[in-house]
């Protein structure tokens, strides 16, 4: 198990140094100077433009300054948001309301697929199954801002169950809705994929010994077939987190909760670029070390999948 | 009574000598010929949401290539602010937007917007993931592992966020730029399941032959294996097809998108959302229109990847 945790955070090395040096590379070949955006429209002494140059950096070729900013990311420095907050603040300030929104979506989305997922799985090709089926495909389909707009038009505005919008009362109880948005957004691809691995471990022979020495249905069923199809849900989870990432940008715009995605959103809008880098560098980097912990749950859960790669 | 009990009388069974003649290496001729694609074929047509779901995909098309066809008002001219989130009326059917420009219009033209940028994203993703694909699944050594961990690095960046950077620090935004920015960074997944899918075919006996017979390696990899390994491709190509018309409306509603003015169905929803309340409707259609077009083709792409995988058909 050491040695399979140690090979997959050794993989991981040149997958955050790449993905962190691409998006460095397009800030950096971006046009325009940031010295001279500064200062507008006022022409400013040539020793102080070189004096701000050498201050950040920006006299030293690319890969140098792709390290002062590695090594700055690895002391938690992000950089500077353009209200002139650092990064790190903002972050602080704005991560535990994302935190609570996607803990509750994934629990809402997650619930959801393994019950949707096994009854499918059981009662495969009947009503419910199909009309299950035919409503996952809505969701896949419905973009995420107008899932959105579906939810605050008919849940909020017009049969009053929430708040259309979330602002500063941001607690718990509070982000009923665009949790429930942000879970229908990753519930789909979940309760299939519960769906067609609970029909896979059906058909398995420890399932079948398993009736075979007389154990009831209701103890093969959560024991023997559901602990095993959940495996690949734990796998699915880096992905989840990607489309979390982006719907949270998105729902939290639209219903204005104070969190990380809504101060990427408003930083897109108003083109703050610098802002905007810094954010989604953290969204990267965040991204990265949650494949990692997913795949090392893998690894724990499934001794196939340690004993085979090593 | 039981066989071994030594009373009964034993018979002996002696086959009859009969001559039956056989017939060896006899190919019905008019029989149709099978392959992967015919399956496929026999199974779609079969299937009515098939059938729907590809006219509607067809109707998409039509509308994206003759928009003036449908509608004869002008999406952007002719705007009269006066008529501002008004109700539908003669000639302007479901009504106006916030500029008072015609909503069934606009609807109509935003059309092209998302099938251009999606047909164009997706063509650039699909080439550059078969091409990162095929030759680190035919090669293989270092050349694999090469093309593969850059295929890991921008695996791990979500594309809409890669888009939105590179469409926040890109100064002139055009149709071109806009695909870029989305397919170049969404091959991996497709380079992934080429890569698989090469590794598959190499195995088999006619690339062998091929190499056997002479032929170079490059040109065994063009002419074998990659027309044999193109199936999960293509069903993957119309799965991103809809996944970068999203795309487009997700940046086009971030304001990152084509600018402000281009008919854009994510331009649209953007601009009506602040009249939710007041009317919904400018909100409603070209959402409407988004869902239905993207449903339909991650349908066809679904029942497209049922109808190549011979295991799932089984399944069924």
């Amino acid at each position: 198990m050491a040695f399979y945790i140690l090979r997959r955070i050794l993989q991981a090395v040149p997958v955050f140094f790449g993905a962190t040096l691409l998006i460095y590379y397009m800030v950096f070949a971006m046009p325009g100077d940031p010295i001279a955006a500064l200062f507008g429209d006022r022409q400013p002494n040539p020793a102080l433009i070189e004096a701000l140059r050498a201050r950040y950096h920006l006299d030293q070729p690319f890969l140098v300054q792709y390290f002062y900013y590695i090594g700055g990311i690895f002391r938690l420095d992000f950089g500077v948001s353009f209200s002139g907050q650092p990064v790190i603040e903002t972050l602080a300030r704005t991560f535990p309301v994302t935190l609570r929104l996607a803990v509750m979506a994934v629990a809402i989305a997650f619930v959801l697929a393994i019950v949707i997922g096994l009854f499918s799985a059981l009662n495969k090709g009947g009503i419910f199954d199909n009309s299950m089926l035919v409503i996952a495909l809505v969701f896949v389909a419905l973009p995420i801002f107008v899932l959105s707009f579906l939810a605050q038009y008919f849940l909020a505005v017009q049969l009053g169950w929430f708040r259309p919008t979330v602002g500063g009362r941001n607690d718990w109880g509070d982000l009923w809705l665009p949790a429930i948005v942000l879970g229908f957004s990753v519930y789909a691809t979940s309760m299939r994929l519960t769906r067609s691995s609970t029909i896979e471990t059906l058909g398995q022979d420890w399932v079948r010994t398993a009736y075979s020495k007389g154990l009831p249905r209701r103890r093969v069923i959560p024991v023997h077939v559901l602990r095993n199809s959940l495996i690949p849900m734990v796998t699915d989870l880096g992905t989840v987190f990607g489309v979390l990432m982006v719907g949270a940008t998105v729902t939290e715009g639209i219903f204005n909760v104070p969190g990380v995605g809504n101060t990427l959103y408003q930083a897109i809008i108003r083109g703050e670029n610098p802002t905007v880098v810094s954010f989604v560098t953290v969204f990267v980097v965040v991204y990265v070390f949650i494949n990692i912990i997913v795949d090392l749950l893998y690894g724990l859960l499934d001794p196939r999948i340690r004993y085979v790669s090593s | 009574m039981s066989r071994l009990d030594p009373q009964t009388p034993k018979e002996h069974y002696v086959a009859p000598i009969e001559t039956t003649s056989v017939q060896v290496d006899v190919v019905r001729i008019d029989e149709k010929p099978s392959n992967l694609w015919l399956d496929a074929w026999r199974d779609l047509r079969a299937r009515p949401l098939f059938w729907v779901s590809a006219a509607f995909v067809l109707l998409v098309i039509i509308v994206a290539l003759f928009p003036g066809l449908f509608t004869t008002v002008e999406p952007n001219n002719g705007c009269v602010l006066a008529k501002s989130n008004a109700g539908p009326e003669s000639g302007h059917i479901l009504g106006f937007t916030r500029q008072g420009c015609d909503v069934y219009s606009r609807m109509i033209w935003g059309t092209r917007t998302s099938v251009v940028v999606g047909v164009l994203a997706t063509l650039i993703s699909t080439i550059l993931g078969m091409a990162m694909g095929a030759f680190a699944g035919f090669y293989g050594g270092w050349l694999d592992s090469l093309l593969s961990r850059i295929g890991d690095i921008f695996f791990t960046i979500p594309y809409i966020i890669a888009a939105i950077v590179v469409m926040s620090v890109i100064p002139n935004r055009n149709e071109l730029v806009l695909a870029f920015a989305i397919g170049g960074f969404a091959w991996a997944g497709t380079a992934r399941i080429m890569r698989a899918e090469v590794l598959r075919v190499k195995q088999a006996d006619f690339v062998m032959g091929a190499e056997a017979v002479g032929l170079s390696r490059f040109k065994t990899l063009i002419t074998h294996v990659l027309p044999n390994a193109m199936a999960p491709v293509i069903v993957v190509a119309t799965l991103s097809l809809a996944g970068a018309i999203v795309a487009e409306s997700v940046l086009s509603f971030l304001g990152v998108g084509l600018g402000g003015s281009t008919m854009s169905w994510g331009n649209d929803i953007s601009q009506a959302q602040t009249n939710i309340r007041t009317a919904p409707m400018a909100l409603f259609w070209p959402s409407l229109a988004l869902t239905l077009t993207v449903l339909a083709f991650i349908t066809l792409g679904e029942l497209l990847r049922d109808a190549v995988d011979p295991k799932a058909r089984a399944q069924r």
